[in-house]
């Protein structure tokens, strides 16, 4: 038994040094919906909670002619109730609409799902497919970080002591553009990812694909970026075959574990089956926006 | 909620009415008292430890540094409870050995799973008791484990008790095994009944054990007096049931153990025994202190039971004309850490639906390295009746038939042998059957990737032992204090039955689950018994009320009591004096009282039988998405006789609850080990019980073939409804895919692979 120090602070500046000047284990308390599972589970034992509820940055959606920034601690019910981030996001939105219940994502937010470090994180694919930037504030100052390269392994991230993701920066969409996330469970809510596959695609005037990007979770030991699979959606009309190719892209892209929420081979086959079906709402999302 | 009434009565006022429960408004304003909302001035908290190992010997505990600990003020280990004579008692059915019990109250000689108490401690605060459980030191012995039935059945299996002889084998095994005992029931010539067979159908089939999955986790109470008097608050379906055990698991006399039944959050069977009870009394007899335990969700799905998961081989022999001939069945239960699975129930259950006149069934109880199973809605009949109305679907379709309609040229009537000795004695199962057949949806056309499937179930349902005290307000209003735990509406319908037969409102009654020192014996709430047996009490009581009425307004009127009669609540003056005075209210004679002989009260005791069985007939309709294997249930239309509903929608909740428990028995629930034989999902989260979005509404049909033993017909309802749905969803899957999944739980990953193993050919 030990005494646990709570401080929340009101800067980024002052957080950062509460953690950087932690003396034993330090732990960024967002919304807690994964923090304080692990506590009373035994699985962690922090020294120092920092609350970051109370800093304007990390809780604030700010709308910019199309560019969006919104805070590392806004609750996903936020994400989902603000009407023109939810017009231009319904990828992510699909996202954060899926973890929990309404309840937990009242508390639930992107940033804590992103450093929470889960393969099978909710928020993320859609954010990486969306070609989202994390602004990562630490004592030597600010980086703009693309979301994919901070998660690095189950519960490990590419941060380094005392840094802080405080906000996240999805740019300006191009016009006939779609996003959408969707997810493999057992059940059809409350539940942790199998796989999930969040595509983000834009078409031309002649309704070919130009630019595409598509993420998978839950099938490695992070969200993985899979290259090859938007590769084979630009340049169609992400017709059938297209889309076949792409699943295929993805299915080989897998590298899961069998655990017990899937085995691999199950795993592998439903990820490109979630990458197509994902593909096809983007797609009509984007043909609905021309 | 559609309803069939087989035989209309005369017409009742409160029985068949569905009015607002007597405990709702405490449980919806989150006043009601649970187990764990129950302190005492100087309570402190309990603590167990639990076994990592799924199956070690225990070398030493040393608890000298946890006793040490400030704060720490009792510890106790298996040294504390007094050893057990190694016998079965009660009832084979339902036979328990406290050698057994007092060794899964706390491990002795070794720990036989994961989660198996070892020590405990009681602290003043819930810190430190978790701290001093980390200071207990425990050597153990590693020893090698076995989780599954058919492993455990193999020679070269470890054994978990090394003397452990099978029971019911002539002449016994020489070996020891992990078999505890082998049951067989056989009637007619089985051998010659699959000779006269035109179609013989065989299947083997697997089922995991599943968790009761209540909300609310175990809790308790307890305090001690220096005379030794101990008083119990337990979350229990029957605290007369947790007296006994206590008594006996501690050497306490029974009538210095006082135990309250709380309000109960769920237990459908899981609540029928003792986990820390003897362990929150032990450590306040040691601490001089109210001690109080709460287990977590954790400790739920790893300390205390599910039902059995099950291997069975089912065999029917079938004429073409749709005839069965003959049935056999083998089936292996676990039963967990220690002996006695509901496999005699299986084996009793499964071919009960049907007229066959050959039949034989074979059942083993088997242990393994997993919590010690305890009743689970309906016990054992699910997991046969998955493994049987499987069967019974693939044998209608060798022949062509269509499934309902075979079971129904099958149905057992009045006066069927049953493979175990009984002959039914109710009417009900034809009219159930028929009643789900007229349902449209039975006939409606089915979409691509959909499939219907249908099947029955059967449920011996319960009568025994239950008390009822009836008292008398001065104010016309009455207490019915009974010895049954609310678990299912009980309180509403024992006010409805009182209501209704002593001629006042519902709303004058106040139905209680009085304590073990208030009202008589009664047996636990269990077996859909309640609303028969402990109703059967209170109406007895309530007669006893009417007749004592009756013998007041003679006194008022200074008459003979052989001239007062009792009609719709109020006393009237009959036969020779009738007209000769107005009638007299139950509250004009409750308010007299004093002048007429003082308190009225009633008490009624009863050894109920001839209750009726629970019979359901359910259909679904499931789709299935050939790509991931995942199974919507489309529509669920389930039918049960209810011999006479009492309150119509509690019926049909029981009907829906159990069906909702079945689809999580059929299409996620399970227990996920590791190589350790370590449990990975102990929780609601991996442990996939339904949530509300997986499911369509359940259509209820509740038909009502009076049960003549009872005042107003009634039958239990609570668990005849669990026994279809794995079957009738397997089916489904069957008719929708062409392939039939022979293993629980029919998940996604194991519907993809019959898929591709179908698309292979």
């Amino acid at each position: 038994m030990h005494e646990m120090r709570y401080e929340a602070p009101k800067t980024l500046a002052a957080a950062v040094s509460l953690l950087a000047g932690a003396s034993g284990q330090a732990r960024v308390l967002a919304g807690g919906t994964d923090l304080l599972i692990q506590m009373r589970g035994g699985r962690v034992d922090p020294e120092l909670l920092v609350d970051i509820k109370g800093i304007p940055e990390m809780t604030s959606i700010v709308a910019d002619n199309g560019v969006f920034r919104f805070g590392a601690a806004v609750p996903c019910m936020e994400l989902v109730e603000h009407e023109a981030f939810a017009k231009a996001w319904p990828g992510v939105i699909d996202g954060a609409n899926l973890i929990g219940s309404i309840q937990v994502r009242g508390r639930a937010t992107a940033g804590g799902n992103l450093c929470n470090a889960s393969p099978a994180a909710d928020t993320v694919p859609a954010l990486i497919a969306a070609g989202a930037t994390v602004s990562v504030v630490g004592s030597n100052g600010r980086r703009e970080v693309p979301v994919e390269d901070i998660a690095t392994g189950p519960g490990k991230t590419s941060l380094v002591r005392g840094e802080i993701v405080a906000s996240f920066l999805l740019p300006r969409r191009p016009p006939r553009s779609g996003d959408a996330y969707l997810r493999f469970i057992p059940r059809t809510e409350m539940d942790i990812a199998v796989v999930g596959a969040g595509i983000n695609l834009t078409l031309d005037e002649a309704g070919v694909c130009s630019q595409a990007r598509v993420c998978i979770g839950a099938v490695a030991e992070r969200a993985l970026l899979v290259r090859e699979a938007a590769a084979a959606l630009i340049g169609t009309k992400v017709d059938a075959e297209a889309l076949q190719r792409m699943a295929a892209a993805v299915s080989a892209a897998c590298r899961p574990i069998d655990d017990k929420r899937g085995t691999k081979e199950y795993r592998i086959k439903v990820a490109g089956v979630m990458a197509r079906r994902a593909a096809q709402i983007a797609l009509d999302r984007a043909r609905r926006k021309n | 909620m559609a309803s069939v009434i087989v035989h209309p009565e005369k017409e009742l006022k409160v029985v068949g009415t569905s009015p607002v429960r007597p405990d709702g408004v405490p449980k919806v304003t989150g006043l009601a008292q649970y187990g764990a909302d129950f302190s005492l001035p100087g309570m402190l908290w309990g603590k167990i430890l639990r076994s990592p190992h799924a199956h070690a010997r225990i070398r030493s505990i040393d608890t000298s540094k946890a006793q040490a600990l400030p704060g720490v003020k009792a510890v106790m280990t298996s040294a504390d409870l007094p050893e057990q004579k190694f016998e079965y008692v009660g009832p084979e059915r339902v036979a328990v050995n406290f050698w057994h019990m007092t060794r899964n109250i706390m491990a002795r000689e070794k720990v036989l799973y994961e989660g198996h108490a070892v020590a405990a401690v009681a602290a003043t605060t819930p810190a430190i008791a978790e701290e001093a459980l980390k200071l207990i030191e425990v050597d153990y012995e590693v020893l090698p484990h076995v989780i599954d039935v058919d492993e455990a059945m193999k020679p070269e299996a470890p054994l978990l008790f090394e003397d452990m002889i099978t029971r019911g084998i002539d002449p016994p095994p020489k070996e020891p095994s992990n078999v505890s005992k082998r049951i067989e029931y056989k009637m007619g010539d089985i051998a010659a009944g699959f000779a006269a067979a035109d179609e013989i159908v065989e299947l083997s089939f697997k089922t995991k054990p599943v968790h009761q999955g209540y909300i609310e986790p175990h809790a308790t109470l307890a305090r001690t007096d220096a005379d030794g008097q101990v008083e119990l608050w337990v979350s229990s379906q029957g605290h007369f049931v947790v007296r006994t055990m206590v008594c006996r698991l501690l050497g306490i006399k029974t009538a210095d153990l006082r135990v309250h039944a709380a309000e109960i959050g769920g237990a459908f069977g899981g609540k029928t025994v003792v986990y820390v009870e003897p362990v929150a009394v032990t450590l306040s007899r040691k601490s001089g202190h109210p001690v109080k335990i709460m287990m977590s969700r954790e400790e739920v799905f790893r300390g205390t039971g599910p039902t059995s998961g099950a291997s069975m081989t089912i065999k029917i022999g079938v004429m073409k004309d749709g005839d069965i001939v003959a049935a056999d069945a083998l089936m292996k239960y676990q039963a967990g850490a220690f002996p006695t699975s509901p496999v005699m129930n299986g084996l009793m259950c499964g071919f009960a639906p049907y007229d066959i006149p050959n039949v034989r069934t074979i059942g083993y109880d088997v242990v393994c390295n997993r919590p010690k199973t305890v009743a689970y809605r309906a016990p054992g009949s699910p997991i046969s009746a998955y493994a049987v109305e499987s069967t019974m679907d693939a044998a209608a379709k060798k022949i062509g038939m269509d499934p309902l309609q075979f079971r129904l040229k099958n149905i057992a009537k009045p006066g069927t042998q049953l493979v175990y000795g009984a002959k039914i004695a109710h009417e009900g199962f034809a009219e159930t059957l028929q009643a789900l057949q007229r349902h449209p949806g039975y006939t409606k056309p089915l979409g691509k990737n959909q499939g219907r499937g249908m099947a029955v179930g059967y449920w011996f349902n319960g009568g025994g032992e239950s008390s009822a005290t009836v008292h008398v307000n001065e104010d016309g209003s009455a207490v019915v204090a009974t010895g049954s735990p609310d678990i299912g509406g009980s309180r509403a319908s024992t006010a409805q039955m009182a209501a209704e037969t002593l001629g006042i409102e519902y709303e004058r009654v106040r139905p209680i689950i009085a304590d073990t020192n208030s009202v008589g014996y009664t047996q636990a709430t269990g077996g859909s018994r309640v609303t028969y047996a402990t109703g059967r009490a209170v109406i007895g009581a309530c007669n006893k009320v009417i007749a004592e009425m009756c013998a007041r307004a003679a006194k008022i009127w200074k008459i003979d009591v052989e001239d007062v009669i009792w009609e719709d609540g109020f006393a009237r003056p009959a036969g020779k004096r009738a007209g000769e005075f107005p009638p007299l209210s139950f509250k004009d004679i409750a308010s007299k009282r004093t002048a007429t002989g003082g308190p009225i009260v009633a008490a009624s005791a009863i050894n109920a039988d001839g209750q009726g069985p629970g019979f359901a007939a359910q259909f679904c309709d499931v789709e299935v998405d050939p790509e991931t294997g995942q199974v919507k249930i489309l529509r669920y239309v389930a039918a049960q006789d209810a011999g006479r509903a009492v309150h119509p929608k509690y019926v049909e909740g029981q009907i829906q609850g159990g069906v909702v428990q079945g689809i999580g028995w059929a299409l996620n629930e399970e227990y996920i080990y590791d190589r350790n034989g370590k449990l990975e999902n102990p929780g609601f989260l991996d442990y996939r019980i339904p949530v509300a979005s997986d499911l369509p509404m359940i259509e209820t049909i509740v038909v009502e073939v009076p049960n003549p033993n009872h005042p107003y017909g009634v039958k239990g309802v609570a668990e005849a409804n669990i026994v279809p749905p794995m079957a009738a969803i397997a089916n489904a899957i069957e008719n929708a895919i062409g392939r039939r999944l022979t293993e629980l739980p029919m998940s996604p990953p194991k519907v993809l692979a019959a898929l591709d193993a179908e698309q292979r050919g």
